[in-house]
C-alpha cells in the first residue's frame, strides 16, 4: 500500500480535519498533563463498572458523534442547496452520506439510548448496578473502539461509500477497492459486539435484580420499553454479526457468499442485512417510546392512561419487528404473494403504534400539563412523528411504493420517525434526567428556544423532501439538474438543516451556560417524579445507588409515597454492608486490542489482525483466572456518606 | 395558544406553497396506465391520512389547551389510569382503517405483475433492459437492434422489460409511466409499463451504484406504432453491428453517449444467466479497481469527466438519432 493510498490527501475539508484532529489530540493530553488529571482519568472513568458513570460516557461519546453525524448532513445539504453545486464530488459526496447514516444509527442513536438505559434503568428497579458490571464495562468500550476505528476512516484510508446499506455487489472488492468499506465491516461488528453483550446484561439487570415488590406489571414504562428493546437486540443482533463476517470474509479472504463471481448471492446480503436493520430501527424507537411515557405522566403529574395497553402493544411491534424486513425491497420482485403479506404486517404496525399515540394523548387528559422542556419536546414528538407514521403506511402499500421507493420521500419518512421519535427522545431524556446525573437542571428558557428552532428547522428541512420524492428526486444523488426544477425546495430544505444545527450548538451552549449558572438542586426529586429514580439523592446517588433497598407496593411507587406522606427516612439500623464489584482495567485495554485487531484488518495487514486478537484473548484468558468477588462497602461508610445523624 | 400561532401560520404557509406544486409532481402525473394505477392508489392513501392527522392534531390541541396547568384548574383527575371503551375504540378504528388500506394495495399488487388490464389481449413488446456502471443497455430481442442510454416504444401497447444488470444491484425507473423495480446480476426481473401518451419521458436508475449514479440516466421516447416500425427498420439497415469487442468496453464503469446498433449482446451473454461476465470482460482488457482517493483513481477519474464532456458536446452539436 503506497502513502497517497494510506492517507487522504488533496481535499482542503480533510486537511483541515487532520489539524483539528491533531490539535484537539495536543490540548487533551496538554490538560491531562498539566491538571495532573491522568490518575483520575484511569481511576474514576476508564476502569469504572457503575452503570451510572458509563451511561454519561455513552451519552458524551453519543453527542459527539451526533456533531459528527450533523456535520455529515449539513455538508450534504450545503451540496445540494442549488443545483450543480461543485462543492463536493461526487465520491467525497458518497463517503458523507455513508458515514451520516452508519454513524447516527449505529454510533449516536443506539448509544445515546443505551446510555440513558444505563443511567436510569437499575435505578428505577432499584437495583444496586446491573447484573454484570464488569460486562457492562466491556460493552461500552468496545462500542466506543468500533466508533473510533469507524471514524478515523476520513482522514486515513478513505471512509466506506457504498451507503449505510452497503448492499453487494457494490461493496465488494471489485466495485468498491480499499479499506473503506472494511472500516464500514470492522467498526460495526467490534461496536455490534458491545450491544449484544448491552442485550444480554440489561435483559438479566431487568428480570433478576428488580426490588422486592416490584413485580413486572408494577415496572415504569421504560424499564419495560428497554427490557423489550433488549429481547429485540438478542434476536437481531447475531443476524448482523453473521452477515458482517460473511461479507468480510468476501473481501478479505476472497469467499463468494455475496459476490458476482463465484454464484454469490447479493439478494441474501439485503435480506440478512434487513432483517436486522428492521428491528434495529425499532431498538432505537421504542426505548424513546418509554421516555415518553415516563415524560408525559410526570409532567401532567397523572399516571399513564392504559399501562397494559402500552405493554402489549409494545411486545406486539416486537414481534411484528421481525416480520416486515422485506418491505425495504417491495422492488426486488419476490412476487405479489410476498409482497401482500409484507405490506399487510407492515401496515399492522401502525395499528399498535397509533393505540400508543392516543393513550399518550389521554394520560394528558385529565391532567394538569405544565410546559417544561421535556414535556415540549414529548409533544413536538406526538405533532410531528404522527406525520412520519402515517408517510411510513402509504410506504407500507408496496404497489405505491413502487413509486416512493429510493426517492426523497422516503428519506422524509424515516427522518420524521428517527427525528421526532429517537432524536427528540434523546434531547427529552437527557433534559429529564440531567438533574439527577449532575445535580442541577438545564436551563429552561435557552431549552425552549432549542425546542423551537429545532423544531421548525426539522419541519422546514424534511416537509418539502416530501414533495421533492413526489417529484422523483431519488435519493444519494449528489447535484441534480436546473430543470429538474428541484432547486427551490432544495434551497428551503437546506435552510431547514443548519437551524437544526444552530439548535444543536446552543443546546451545547445550555450545557456549557447551566454547569456556570443553574442553580443545584438539594433534593434528588427536580421534576417531582413518580418513579425509584427520583427518591436517590443527586447528583448521581452514591456508587451503590441504594443504601436501602426499597420495597415496592405498586406502579408510579415513589409518587404515591409522596402522596401519601409517607416517604421513608432512612435509619442507621437498616443498614447493612453492601457488596460491590471492583473496577478493572481490562475491559479497556481489550478493547484497545480489538482496535488493534480492526485495523489491521482493515488494512488486510493479517500480522496485525492476528497480533490484535491474540491480545483480546489474552485479556479473556486472564480474566477467566481473575479471582475477584468484589468487596463490601462497610456500615460505617454507608452512614458516612448518606450523612446519616446516629 | 398564542404560542403556537405562529407555528400554524408557517405551516399553513409551507402547505399552500408546496400543493401549488402537486399538480406538476411526476408522481402524480402519469402518462400510461401503470403509474395511474399507482397514482389512484396513492391519492386514495392520503385522503385516509389526512383524516388520521386531522383527528391526532385536533384532539391534542384540545387535550393541551384545555389540561394546561393553570389557576382555577378544572378536571384534575391524576388516578384516571384507563377506559375500555376508548381504549376498545382506538384498537378497532387503526384495524379498520388498515383493512381499507390492505384491499386495494393487494388487488393493484396483483394487477401490476401483469399487462394493463386494458391492453391484455395485445401481444407485449419485449426489451431486455440491462444495467451496467452506469449505463442503460436495451435490446429489442424481437427486432433484433439494441440501443444504449435511450429506448424508442409505441404508445398503447403495453412493453414487458426483463430486466438485469451486469455489476451492481440497479432499479429501473419510469417515474411517468410507473413504479421501478430491481435489476441485478445472476437474475431476471419482469416490469410492465405502458405509455399512453407520446412524448419523452425521464427513466433512470434509483438504486445507489457507486460515483456515477447521479447520471446513470435514459430517455424513454414514445411514439405511435408507424413511427416505431419506422425506427425499427432505418436501425436495421443505418446502424452499425454490434462487436462483442466493442460489447466489453461497456463493460467498464463509466458514461458513455446515447448508442445504436442492428444487433445485439443476447447472441454472447446474457447477464441474467451469467452473473461475472462484466468482471471477466474488465478482467480481459486490463483494467483494476482503484482505490477512490489513490493517485491513480484521481487521475482515471479526470480522463472520465474529460471524455463525458467531450460527449455532451458532440452531442449539443449534433443529435445522434431522431426524437
Amino acid at each position: 500500500m503506497k502513502w497517497d493510498e494510506f492517507f487522504v490527501t488533496g481535499d482542503p475539508l480533510i486537511y483541515g480535519a487532520d489539524v483539528s484532529i491533531v490539535l484537539t489530540m495536543v490540548g487533551i493530553l496538554f490538560y491531562l498533563t498539566k491538571f495532573k488529571k491522568w490518575k483520575w482519568l484511569w481511576d474514576e472513568w476508564l476502569t469504572t463498572v457503575d452503570h451510572k458513570k458509563l451511561g454519561i460516557m455513552y451519552i458524551v461519546s453519543a453527542v459527539l458523534m451526533m456533531f459528527r453525524g450533523g456535520v455529515d448532513a449539513l455538508l450534504m445539504r450545503a451540496q445540494l442547496a442549488v443545483p450543480e453545486a461543485n462543492f463536493l464530488d461526487s465520491q467525497h459526496y458518497n463517503e458523507i452520506f455513508t458515514t451520516h447514516g452508519t454513524i447516527m444509527i449505529i454510533f449516536m442513536a443506539m448509544p445515546f439510548l443505551i446510555g440513558l438505559i444505563n443511567v436510569v434503568v437499575p435505578l428505577q428497579i432499584g437495583a444496586r448496578d446491573v447484573a454484570y458490571p464488569y460486562l457492562n464495562a466491556v460493552s461500552f468500550w468496545t462500542f466506543f473502539i468500533g466508533a473510533m476505528l469507524f471514524n478515523i476512516s476520513f482522514v486515513i484510508g478513505g471512509s466506506p461509500s457504498a451507503g449505510w446499506t452497503s448492499y453487494m455487489p457494490l461493496a465488494s472488492n471489485e466495485l468498491s477497492p480499499g479499506p473503506g468499506q472494511n472500516y464500514y465491516l470492522l467498526g460495526l461488528q467490534i461496536a455490534g459486539i458491545g450491544t449484544l453483550l448491552t442485550g444480554i446484561n440489561f435483559l438479566v439487570t431487568i428480570l433478576k435484580m428488580r426490588a422486592p415488590g416490584m413485580t413486572l406489571f408494577r415496572m415504569p414504562m421504560f424499564t419495560w420499553s428497554s427490557l423489550v428493546t433488549m429481547v429485540i437486540i438478542i434476536f437481531a443482533f447475531p443476524i448482523l454479526t453473521v452477515a458482517l463476517v460473511l461479507m468480510t470474509f468476501d473481501r478479505l479472504f476472497g469467499s463468494h457468499f455475496f459476490t458476482l463471481q463465484g454464484e454469490g448471492m447479493d439478494m441474501l446480503w439485503a435480506n440478512l442485512f434487513w432483517l436486522w436493520g428492521h428491528p434495529e430501527v425499532y431498538i432505537v424507537i421504542l426505548p424513546a417510546f418509554g421516555m415518553f411515557s415516563e415524560i408525559i405522566s410526570t409532567f401532567s403529574k397523572k399516571t399513564l392512561f392504559g399501562y397494559k395497553a402500552m405493554i402489549w402493544s409494545m411486545l406486539l411491534i416486537a414481534g411484528y419487528s421481525f416480520l416486515v424486513w422485506v418491505h425495504h425491497f417491495f422492488t426486488m420482485g419476490s412476487g405479489a404473494v410476498v409482497n401482500s403479506v409484507f405490506s399487510i404486517t407492515t401496515m399492522a404496525i401502525g395499528i399498535p403504534t397509533g393505540v400508543k399515540i392516543f393513550n399518550w394523548l389521554f394520560t394528558m387528559y385529565r391532567g394538569r400539563i405544565e410546559f417544561t422542556t421535556p414535556m415540549l419536546w414529548s409533544l413536538g414528538f406526538i405533532v410531528n412523528f404522527v406525520v412520519g407514521g402515517v408517510t411510513g403506511v402509504m410506504l407500507a402499500m408496496a404497489a405505491a411504493d413502487y413509486q416512493y421507493h429510493n426517492t426523497y420521500f422516503l428519506v422524509s419518512h424515516f427522518h420524521y420517525v428517527l427525528i421526532a421519535g429517537t432524536v427528540f427522545a434523546c434531547f427529552a431524556g437527557l433534559i429529564f434526567w440531567y438533574p439527577k446525573m449532575f445535580g442541577y437542571k438545564l436551563n429552561e428558557r435557552i431549552g425552549k428556544w432549542v425546542f423551537w428552532i429545532f423544531t421548525i428547522g426539522f419541519n422546514v428541512c424534511f416537509m418539502p423532501q416530501y414533495f421533492l420524492g413526489l417529484d422523483g428526486m431519488p435519493r444519494r444523488v449528489y447535484t441534480y439538474s436546473e430543470e429538474s426544477g428541484w432547486g427551490p425546495l432544495n434551497m428551503v430544505s437546506t435552510i431547514g438543516g443548519f437551524m437544526m444545527g444552530i439548535a444543536f450548538v446552543i443546546l451545547v451552549y445550555n450545557i456549557y451556560y447551566s454547569f456556570r449558572f443553574a442553580k443545584r438542586e438539594t433534593t434528588g426529586d427536580a421534576w417531582n417524579g413518580r418513579t425509584l429514580e427520583w427518591s436517590t439523592p443527586s447528583p448521581m446517588p452514591p456508587f451503590y445507588n441504594f443504601a436501602k433497598i426499597p420495597e415496592v407496593t405498586g406502579l408510579d411507587h415513589f409518587w404515591k409515597q409522596k402522596q401519601a406522606g409517607k416517604v421513608e427516612k432512612l435509619k442507621a439500623e437498616d443498614i447493612k454492608k453492601i457488596h460491590m464489584p471492583s473496577n478493572s482495567g481490562v475491559p479497556f485495554i481489550m478493547a484497545s486490542f480489538f482496535f488493534v485487531a480492526g485495523f489491521g484488518m482493515v488494512f488486510d495487514w493479517m500480522w496485525m489482525g492476528i497480533a490484535g486478537m491474540i491480545g483480546v484473548f489474552g485479556t479473556l484468558i486472564y480474566r477467566s483466572f481473575e479471582y475477584d468477588d468484589g468487596y463490601y462497602v462497610s456500615v460505617e461508610e454507608v452512614i458516612e456518606t448518606e450523612k446519616i445523624s446516629k | 395558544m398564542r404560542r403556537l400561532k405562529p407555528f400554524f401560520t408557517f405551516g399553513l404557509l409551507m402547505a399552500v406553497l408546496m400543493l401549488s406544486g402537486c399538480s406538476e409532481m411526476v408522481i402524480l402525473d402519469p402518462k400510461g396506465p401503470v403509474g395511474q394505477q399507482q397514482k389512484d392508489l396513492i391519492l386514495y392513501s392520503i385522503g385516509f391520512m389526512t383524516f388520521i392527522l386531522i383527528v391526532v392534531y385536533a384532539l391534542t390541541a384540545f387535550i393541551v389547551y384545555k389540561y394546561r396547568d393553570r389557576k382555577n384548574h378544572k378536571g384534575y383527575d391524576p388516578d384516571n389510569e384507563g377506559s375500555h371503551l376508548l381504549e376498545t375504540i382506538w384498537w378497532i378504528i387503526p384495524i379498520i382503517i388498515t383493512i381499507a388500506l390492505a384491499v386495494p394495495t393487494v388487488k393493484t399488487i396483483y394487477s401490476l405483475e401483469g399487462p394493463p388490464e386494458e391492453t391484455k389481449d395485445q401481444k407485449p413488446l419485449v426489451i431486455h433492459a440491462t444495467s451496467v456502471d452506469w449505463k442503460w443497455v436495451f435490446t429489442y430481442p424481437e427486432q433484433d437492434i439494441e440501443t444504449v442510454n435511450y429506448l424508442h416504444i409505441p404508445e398503447d401497447r403495453p412493453v414487458l422489460f426483463k430486466l438485469t444488470s451486469a455489476d451492481s444491484m440497479a432499479s429501473f425507473w419510469v417515474p411517468q409511466l410507473g413504479g421501478q423495480k430491481y435489476a441485478m446480476a445472476g437474475m431476471e426481473t419482469k416490469l410492465y409499463l405502458q405509455a399512453d401518451e407520446q412524448g419523452t419521458y425521464e427513466g433512470r436508475n434509483s438504486n445507489f451504484t457507486g460515483e456515477g449514479f447521479t447520471d446513470h440516466t435514459f430517455d424513454v421516447m414514445s411514439m405511435s406504432d408507424k413511427e416505431f416500425e419506422k425506427w425499427v427498420s432505418e436501425t436495421k439497415t443505418d446502424a452499425p453491428e454490434l462487436t462483442k469487442e466493442q460489447y466489453d468496453k461497456l463493460m467498464l464503469p463509466g458514461h458513455v453517449k446515447e448508442m445504436t446498433f442492428s444487433s445485439t449482446h443476447l447472441g454472447w451473454v446474457n447477464h441474467a444467466d451469467e452473473a461475472d461476465y462484466a468482471m471477466k470482460a474488465r478482467e480481459r482488457l486490463g483494467y483494476e479497481p482503484k482505490i477512490p482517493h489513490s493517485k491513480a483513481a484521481k487521475e482515471e477519474k479526470k480522463k472520465r469527466e474529460e471524455e463525458k464532456k467531450k460527449q455532451e458536446e458532440s452531442e449539443s452539436h449534433g443529435d445522434s438519432h431522431a426524437h
